[in-house]
């Protein structure tokens, strides 16, 4: 989905505003303002924030669409402790975030280092690899990717040459997940490009400099590069962290509102999806739609504290 | 050398990452019992039955309706996104009006926000209204910018463009909505047609928005039609499922080769995700 979050902290206040040159102006823009606004402020109250306040009072109850809704407190939430398969869809999902992001972006790292170069071709290599990113994450492509690793189909027939006997993947619990962490590692190409924007901007003074002082290439990258563009690793790290969390085409059409095989592909948005809208539980729903947005709020609120110690910005004391 | 070793190494990494779509495409024109089974990519005897069976389509409903489905829902989405998301970032760049920061601060932190969080009063309402199995419930918002990531683009945008312009065309008598139209708007094409692209594919590679709303196949887009399909044949006619799979993402393809500027360079100035 559409996210997005500048490196730097956002400044809040749009500009042009009070500054010497709007200070000189008495009169706002008042009533012309708020037209054009007018679709966005329609939105955000009855799209957002309506919504959100609805959902809130809703995960308190217990809802079935038909009924009136019934105050139960807070035994939505309780239930989710005891109930198996809410337990399940949180563990798949963890896992899958754990796997997924490290591997992702170390492989678009790599990519992206081996394309940082001045060299003929590059823009078509590196369009080349960011399309994928376009498609990976549509029911044509999840499809394509559960035939591939079906029973003797092209991946089961490639690991045989090397003499690894693993059967198809997509129907084998021990597999299933890794095969859609191969599925977001195949879509390196958005944080690849991010990575290559991030690398152009380190000095290559920085590189002559160390490699006078006898400097190895693993040094140069763990020294100068790692903690050059570590404002950028950390933004790709937020962004695919959050949108690991809320992977749902994919894993849908893999493994069916039940997360097949064995659950194992039951990610908690897929969960989410199956008592709200197979089973009508709304009630229930939106309290799990709320315990997401506690657990990426708290995930997001530990990266962004632990960015202290390792993000460092240019023109800051490392 | 050392130059044609960088070569073969990238080109070898492209061929891993291509290797699916390579596969799929010489696997529509395989007969279905020979997809699985062998290491062969090339068809042994070429066929196009796969996709005669996937232009039939799916539910009584042929593949062109698809078509048109989704692309009815891409195009709408994308006038009335860059539309509304235009309008707003003009607000939040470059008028001044009471309550300005506060409500841009609120639209940067709907940015974050899991879309799980909303959908189930959403339907409720949408149920009420007896709006579902229409489309409405899945353009309104992009006729209301709630997409805040355009917003925040565009905005982006605007504030690079000289508030100079803007002086001397008031200077010159022009108001607000001649200054957007006139100045901002052509400026700000770059940010604009990003904004386009991107919702255009997202919007046809869409599939949950479509999934809770929709319960017609005829007015299914692609997506649905694909999932549709998978239940109805169960899996076993394989070819014309991975034909209908290709033929969807054809689009996205074209808009990819025709654009592919725009998009790489969008994503590295905003961090948009592909």
């Amino acid at each position: 989905m559409a996210t997005v979050t500048p490196v730097r902290p956002v400044d809040a206040t749009p500009p042009g505003a009070p500054g010497p040159r709007g200070a000189r102006r008495r009169s706002g823009d008042g009533i012309t303002g708020y037209f054009f606004l007018s679709p966005w402020m329609l939105g955000i109250l009855l799209l957002t924030l309506g919504p959100m306040a609805t959902s809130l009072y809703l995960s308190f109850t217990d809802y079935d669409l038909f009924d009136t809704p019934r105050w139960i407190g807070l035994d939505n939430y309780a239930r989710m402790f005891q109930d198996q398969r809410w337990l399940r869809s949180v563990q798949v999902t963890a896992l899958y975030v754990v796997l997924a992001v490290p591997v992702k972006l170390a492989v678009a790292l790599a990519v992206a280092l081996l394309l940082n170069s001045e060299r003929k071709g590059q823009g078509l290599y590196r369009a080349a690899f960011y399309g994928p990113s376009l498609i990976g994450g549509s029911v044509s492509v999840a499809i394509v990717w559960k035939a591939m690793f079906s029973d003797d189909a092209a991946v089961d027939q490639v690991l045989r040459v090397f003499g690894v006997h693993t059967g198809g993947w997509s129907g084998n619990p021990d597999f299933s997940l890794l095969m859609l962490v191969l599925l977001a590692t195949w879509q390196l190409g958005a944080p690849m490009v991010i990575f290559l924007a991030g690398l152009k901007q380190v000095p290559r003074e920085l590189y002559e400099a160390a490699e006078v002082d006898g400097a190895g290439r693993w040094r140069r990258f763990a020294s100068i590069t790692l903690p050059m563009i570590s404002p950028v690793v950390f933004f790709n790290l937020l962004m695919e962290t959050i949108n690991s969390f809320q992977v749902f085409t994919s894993a849908y059409v893999v493994g069916g509102p039940n997360g097949q095989p064995a659950g194992t592909t039951l990610f908690y948005t897929v969960y989410l999806f199956d008592r709200g809208f197979g089973d009508y539980r709304m009630g229930y729903a939106s309290a799990m739609a709320w315990m997401l947005l506690l657990g990426v709020g708290l995930v997001t609120a530990f990266l962004f504290r632990s960015a202290r110690g390792w993000v460092h910005y240019s023109g800051e004391k490392a | 050398m050392k130059r044609v070793a960088w070569h073969v190494g990238v080109l070898l990494l492209l061929a891993v990452v291509l290797y699916p779509l390579v596969w799929v495409a010489a696997a529509t024109f395989k007969p279905s019992d020979e997809i699985v089974g062998s290491l062969r990519l090339l068809p042994l005897d070429p066929t196009v039955e796969n996709y005669e069976r996937a232009v039939e389509g799916v539910g009584g409903v042929g593949i062109g309706r698809y078509f048109l489905n989704s692309g009815l829902l891409a195009v709408l989405s994308v006038v009335g996104t860059v539309a509304s998301s235009a309008l707003a970032a003009f607000a939040f760049a470059r008028l001044r009006f009471r309550g300005r920061s506060a409500m841009f601060a609120v639209m940067i932190s709907t940015l974050l926000l899991p879309f799980h969080v909303l959908i189930i009063p959403q339907y409720v309402v949408f149920q009420r209204l007896d709006l579902v199995d229409t489309y409405v419930p899945l353009l309104i918002g992009k006729f209301l910018a709630s997409e805040a990531f355009f917003v925040f683009l565009i905005v982006q945008f605007i504030r690079t463009i000289p508030l100079e312009l803007d002086e001397s065309a008031k200077i010159d008598g022009a108001g607000p909505w001649r200054i957007f139209w006139n100045i901002v708007l052509p400026l700000a094409r770059p940010a604009l047609i990003t904004t386009a692209i991107f919702t255009f594919i997202w919007t046809w590679n869409d599939f949950f928005g479509p999934l809770i709303y929709l319960s017609t196949p005829d007015k299914y887009p692609l997506p649905l039609a694909l999932q549709l399909f998978i239940d109805e044949a169960s899996g076993s006619d394989f070819g014309a499922l991975m034909a209908m799979s290709l033929l969807a993402l054809v689009p996205v393809v074209l808009f990819f080769l025709f654009f592919q500027r725009f998009l790489v360079e969008g994503v590295s100035t905003s961090g948009i995700k592909g």
